[in-house]
């Protein structure tokens, strides 16, 4: 453990885990999206709309996209951890990845919560 | 002890022309890449969701971007990206909880994830894109 750096990965169990928690969520809710989208009165734009504007679907789509964000993070931060070995650029790199995912939580919370 | 045997120079084999990844390898890789794909791709479908989900001006805003076909064709490679990621990443869950590790059944798993998520990009991509 001599080589530990300050962009490592902590070098636990946690982000391992939450990759397979996060991962099984999203699988999860693409069944839920299948069977919704099956369940659809008509294929419109009104219908499309009215099922994300009820509130199990409206709350569902929100965590999908919550646990989208935490998977991308753990992902391209393995990504980066791969080929990006300069310590500065992996670490610029890692904070613009981490301030978009959360700009996009908060892009997504926007889209819900104005239907 | 096992330390003298480490400082030996180990084989690497770098050369990705001359490499030849074993089926597995193959899914593995374009686990990452596809993963990679649908992040950096985030931001237009989000706006495509925002879009469709919002008032007729946006969602006719959002039919006229689809209908670039540039626009068709990234959309298709995205619908295989979520496919292969989404197939791929139960293959993988299962592998963690150590149901398939045998070589013969991991090929066979492997070479499934390729055929299922081509064919259902396919099959769902003709239903999107030809209606």
């Amino acid at each position: 453990m001599q080589n530990r750096i300050v962009v490592g990965a902590h070098y636990g169990l946690r982000d391992w885990i939450a990759q397979r928690v996060t991962a099984t969520v999203m699988a999860l809710y693409t069944v839920i999206f299948v069977v919704s989208l099956f369940c659809m009165p008509e294929f419109s734009a009104d219908a499309w709309r009215a099922m994300f504007s009820s509130g199990f679907m409206r709350f569902a789509t929100f965590l999908f996209w919550l646990a989208l964000f935490f998977h991308a993070w753990v992902g391209i931060r393995d990504v980066l951890m791969d080929y990006i070995k300069p310590v500065g650029l992996r670490l610029a790199l890692h904070s613009v990845v981490a301030f978009l995912l959360i700009g996009y939580a908060g892009w997504a919370a926007q889209i819900l919560w104005r239907l | 002890m096992s330390d003298t045997t480490l400082k030996k120079p180990r084989p690497k084999h770098l050369d990705l022309k001359t490499i030849r990844l074993p089926l597995p390898g193959f899914v593995s890789i374009l686990h990452r890449v596809s993963g990679v794909g649908l992040f950096l791709m985030m931001p237009v479908l989000l706006w495509l969701f925002g879009a469709s989900v919002g008032g007729p001006e946006a969602v006719a805003q959002a039919k006229s971007v689809l209908g670039n076909p540039l626009v068709k064709l990234v959309l298709f490679g995205l619908l295989w990206a979520y496919l292969h990621h989404f197939c791929a990443g139960i293959r993988f869950l299962m592998l963690d909880i150590h149901k398939g590790l045998d070589l013969p059944t991991a090929r066979k798993t492997a070479g499934a994830v390729l055929v299922v998520s081509l064919t259902l990009t396919l099959l769902i991509g003709a239903k999107i894109f030809l209606g």
